[in-house]
């Protein structure tokens, strides 16, 4: 792995100027109704930082990773992406999503376009690059992923892996400066679950902004920063990898933990 | 060396419990029964037809109909043939058809829209609309318009008028109708010259988009082609064009364009009833498109636009077409509902007046199933072709 972060060019920029705080959630709550989803949440992420989200089902993870790019709101406090502020003002949204790149639990690949046509859909319609310029930038991302051959194939046509690396390639193609993984491997099957983690690991060795909400406690353990658990809406712990692992502060923590591993 | 096959599977079953040999034996059955029904039918009409005197053929359409039309789309009097009446039920059937299915489309598509809006009080209205409309029988609301709407407005004297130029009473709507003397070519010239342009521009728009990235607004400039150019040469001609206005003579108007009630009626009727289905196949079809696709568009960055027009509608079309054909089929064949309130359809009038006068009933009937079947079947074809573009390859 060491080896092959040093390869991408971006890393060396990413590092060299490195931008504390490209995230910051302040106070953060948010209600289904009268149900409160999440409680007080703060969290500051630096450039270039890794953070694995982990907790129980329902513990409101994926609401959290959620409302960084407004794919949910919240109701209470500040969220603050790349010096944007989160509001109801569209231009901010739009503003912000064009920044945070996300993978999801079931891919949501557009089943009508192919997998080139889904990596260049939003970089000519968003960032308005010429179609050719488009489809050379994407077919880089397929071969980082490692299915360029499967370029003018249809979504259908992939395995479960293929597309959610695919997924994943169509996210980088708006050079996103953050990246937002919401369970990216619990839909797939198990001999297809390493394909996918191997891009993620690779990429954060590209010196990516990542947020992941993920049960691969080994991915955490190589790549994350930052563990942090969350249960019942709130954050209950936040620790590097080595401290949360083998001396977990909290009751629930230890008990999620003896669960899990 | 030997090569020697044996069947080792096991004997076949006895020939009546082999399901090959049955589905031949009911085949040539069933072929039996057709033609000896055929047969005994076509027998029986002709024996009954001949002893009864009744002349067989198509002569009749050569003959003189004698009865006068409303409206007619083609030249028409009283002293046409019957073959005559066809043209102008058809083209009378084919008019509000199109116009139906116009309407119905547009309103529709609004209406399935709304119905799924975030706003509270338009999805109220369009479901109301939807619940309404839907409920009750078509025929009724065909009644309803005629006879309750536009039959209580008030007579050829006493007509509502706007500017002396829009007149409308019982007897219809009445509008000032162009009369184009020489010099309007160079306009119909311009129009075609803007759709010509218009193609092109839409062309161009494309090719630069995919070479250097940049957005050209298409719909706004082709809107502005499609207007400018023609008045420009409107203009130009020296403004060549005259209205004539419709004036009353005797007891009703004459001159101008007219839309008499019985059409007005039943487009109405049509249009609403078959728009509140619309609607419905509309919103199915938007509903059909995962809200993991919405989600997957917007987190690329997609605006709320274009998530719709490059993510969401190009996925529910696939569902919407094959019942939105059905719809369109039903518009056509319900439209022959003409009869109840006396619009001149191909129902009304050659089914309807030239049936009674002629007697040819086998003949006539027969020509009329065979032209809606063939009208049904043209706009399945051409749905079909459609629905073969926009479908999703998928795999």
């Amino acid at each position: 792995m060491g080896t092959t972060m040093t390869q991408h060019p971006e890393s060396k920029d990413s590092q060299a100027e490195k931008k504390p705080g490209i995230i910051r959630v302040e106070g953060m709550h948010k209600w289904y109704g009268d149900f409160h989803v999440l409680k007080d949440l703060n969290l500051a992420v630096d450039q270039g930082e890794r953070i694995v989200i982990c907790g129980p089902s329902g513990s409101g993870k994926s609401t959290f990773i959620r409302c960084i790019n407004r794919l949910e709101e919240h109701q209470q406090g500040r969220i603050i992406v790349d010096d944007v502020e989160l509001t109801d003002d569209v231009r901010h949204i739009d503003s912000v999503r064009r920044e945070v790149g996300m993978v999801f639990q079931h891919f949501n690949l557009f089943p009508h376009l192919t997998v080139l046509e889904n990596c260049c859909l939003s970089p000519i319609w968003v960032r308005k690059v010429p179609r050719r310029e488009a489809e050379a930038a994407a077919m880089e991302y397929l071969e980082r992923v490692k299915i360029p051959d499967q370029a003018t194939k249809y979504p259908g046509q992939l395995s479960g892996g293929q597309q959610q690396r695919v997924a994943i390639a169509r996210a980088l193609c708006m050079k996103p400066k953050i990246m937002l993984f919401d369970e990216p491997t619990s839909a797939l099957d198990p001999e297809m679950i390493k394909e996918v983690l191997d891009v993620m690991v690779e990429l954060a060795g590209s010196g990516m902004t990542m947020i992941c909400v993920t049960h691969e406690m080994g991915f955490a353990k190589t790549v994350a920063d930052r563990v942090i658990f969350m249960d019942g809406g709130e954050i209950v712990e936040e620790a590097p990898p080595s401290e949360f692992f083998s001396n977990p502060r909290e009751a629930r923590t230890q008990k999620f933990l003896q669960q899990i591993l | 060396m030997k090569k020697q096959t044996i069947d080792s599977r096991p004997a076949g079953p006895k020939p009546w419990y082999d399901p090959r040999v049955r589905a031949l034996v009911f085949q040539v059955i069933s072929l039996a029964v057709v033609c000896w029904a055929g047969w005994t039918l076509i027998g029986n009409t002709l024996s009954n037809m001949e002893s009864r005197g009744i002349s067989t053929g198509f002569g009749f359409l050569d003959e003189s109909a004698g009865f006068g039309i409303i409206m007619h789309l083609v030249p028409y009097d009283a002293t046409m043939s019957y073959g005559r009446t066809f043209w102008v039920g058809l083209t009378n059937t084919l008019l509000v058809s199109a116009m139906g299915i116009v309407a119905a489309t547009i309103l529709g598509f609004l209406i399935g829209v709304a119905r799924l809006s975030s706003n509270w009080l338009v999805a109220r209205i369009a479901l109301a609309y939807i619940e309404l409309i839907r409920n009750i029988p078509l025929l009724l609301q065909i009644f309803f318009w005629y006879f309750a709407v536009l039959s209580n407005l008030p007579s050829p004297r006493q007509s509502m008028e706007v500017g002396g130029a829009l007149f409308l009473n019982n007897r219809g709507l009445y509008l000032p109708g162009p009369i184009t003397p020489e010099g309007f070519g160079l306009v119909w010239g311009a129009i075609l010259l803007a759709i010509v342009a218009v193609v092109g521009v839409r062309k161009w728009a494309k090719k630069r988009q995919m070479a250097t990235g940049k957005i050209f607004p298409t719909v706004k400039v082709s809107v502005a082609l499609l207007i400018l150019l023609p008045l420009l040469a409107f203009v130009i001609a020296g403004l060549p064009l005259e209205w004539e206005l419709p004036a009353l003579k005797g007891f009703n108007f004459g001159g101008g364009i007219s839309l008499i009630p019985e059409l007005a009626a039943l487009w109405l009727a049509l249009s609403l009833y078959t728009a509140s289905f619309i609607a419905e196949i509309v919103r199915s079809g938007i509903l059909s498109v995962s809200q993991g696709q919405t989600e997957a568009s917007k987190a690329l960055g997609l605006p709320n636009g274009l998530t719709l027009r490059l993510v969401v509608i190009p996925q529910a079309m696939r569902v919407i077409i094959p019942p939105l054909t059905s719809q369109y089929l039903n518009l056509v064949k319900n439209s022959s509902l003409a009869t109840a309130i006396g619009y001149p359809d191909l129902v009304a009038v050659f089914m309807g007046t030239t049936l009674n006068q002629t007697g040819q009933a086998v003949e006539v009937v027969a020509i009329t199933m065979a032209v809606y079947l063939t009208i049904s079947l043209l706009i399945s074809l051409f749905m079909n072709v459609y629905n073969r573009a926009v479908a999703i390859k998928e795999r």
